[in-house]
């Protein structure tokens, strides 16, 4: 109990920005869940089992036309691909979480990963426990924020125009985070110098796959270069 | 709704599993108990870096450089964001203040 209660303790204040985020996001997924029709059970349990921020926005689309699942497991893996590249980077750090390995899996989610992959645990925290918190609680958050917008809908008392963009400010600091840590910075610079071209070539609704073989083609070349990286 | 319940239910399945696919694909292509190939662990050191870079640009993907208020409050966010935490190391800190300057900038100043 004191292990786990340490590891939850160490997890929470690094989740507190995605705390605000998904619950953001979350509440404007279950205000436009509740828009289209549907109640509250099927928002959290669309939250609890796809848990895929962008992916249950493009769902919305995929409820709303013509029944077709062989088209939506394409989309799903199309919009989610990007998940790969977070599952290659955690082979080692999720090598050894044995029962926890497929739930921690499972919520590989784009802000989970930016936490679980630039964190150490604190001396003395059980890394396992600690990983399993961080993802249990942007779990909730997100499932929380979901069921938030289903209930209340369009009632938000104030502004909330950019609050958005604290997910992009957490990727910022994580990016930043990095850079100071870590002393070879090409890897930073070749993910954000192949992303942005490929934004300016193929524009934002289709860059995201040129992007990942653009990065995995420069990583590739500039392997010998690189395999020092610590 | 559009579909019916059981229509919706096997949707939503889908969406589920294609998801798991995408998370799970590169731990059951190279399982624990076997010695994962060199270049494949040479990538999982240096992508977080890369793919921490990506995610920066994909959340920025839907500024227009071109029209108003071209880009300003995300740069402007960005740049206090980055000389905060280069001076206090603050992470919370840093991602409030950007948030709350990029919210004034959007609802007072850029508008």
């Amino acid at each position: 109990m004191d292990e786990k209660m340490k590891a939850l303790k160490a997890a929470f204040p690094l989740t507190i920005p995605i705390f605000a985020g998904y619950i953001l996001l979350g509440s404007a997924y279950g205000i436009l869940m509740s828009s289209k029709g549907y109640g509250l059970i099927w928002t959290v349990l669309m939250s609890l089992i796809v848990f895929a921020g962008s992916m249950q926005f493009v769902a919305l689309t995929l409820l709303t036309t013509a029944f077709n699942p062989i088209a939506a497991l394409f989309i799903t893996l199309t919009v989610n691909v990007r998940h790969l590249f977070y599952g290659i980077s955690m082979l080692g750090r999720y090598k050894d979480s044995g029962k926890f390995k497929p739930y921690l899996i499972f919520g590989l989610t784009d802000e989970t990963f930016s936490i679980v992959c630039s964190t150490e645990p604190p001396p003395g925290v059980n890394r396992n426990y600690f990983m399993f918190f961080i993802t249990l609680l942007d779990h909730t958050y997100w499932v929380l924020g979901s069921a938030l917008g289903g209930l209340i809908g369009a009632m938000i008392g104030f502004n909330t125009k950019g609050l958005d963009f604290v997910l992009t400010a957490l990727f910022v600091v994580i990016f930043i985070g990095q850079w100071k840590e870590q002393p070879e910075h090409r890897p930073a610079i070749i993910g954000v110098a192949c992303s942005l071209l490929c934004l300016v070539i193929f524009g934002a609704s289709s860059f995201i796959i040129p992007a990942m073989l653009s990065i995995l083609a420069v990583l590739t070349i500039y392997r010998n270069k690189l395999e020092e990286t610590k | 709704m559009t579909l019916s319940a059981a229509q919706t239910m096997i949707i939503i399945l889908t969406i589920a599993i294609g998801t798991v696919i995408t998370r799970a694909l590169p731990f059951i292509i190279f399982p624990a108990n076997r010695a994962t190939p060199k270049y494949i662990v040479y990538l999982g050191k240096v992508l977080p870096y890369a793919v921490i870079g990506f995610l920066v640009v994909y959340c920025l993907k839907g500024v227009s450089l071109t029209k108003f208020p071209f880009g300003l409050p995300e740069t402007i966010a960005i740049i206090l964001i980055a000389l905060l935490h280069y001076w206090k190391n603050n992470t919370l800190l840093s991602i409030g203040a950007g948030t709350v300057i990029y919210m004034f900038l959007m609802q007072v100043i850029f508008i």
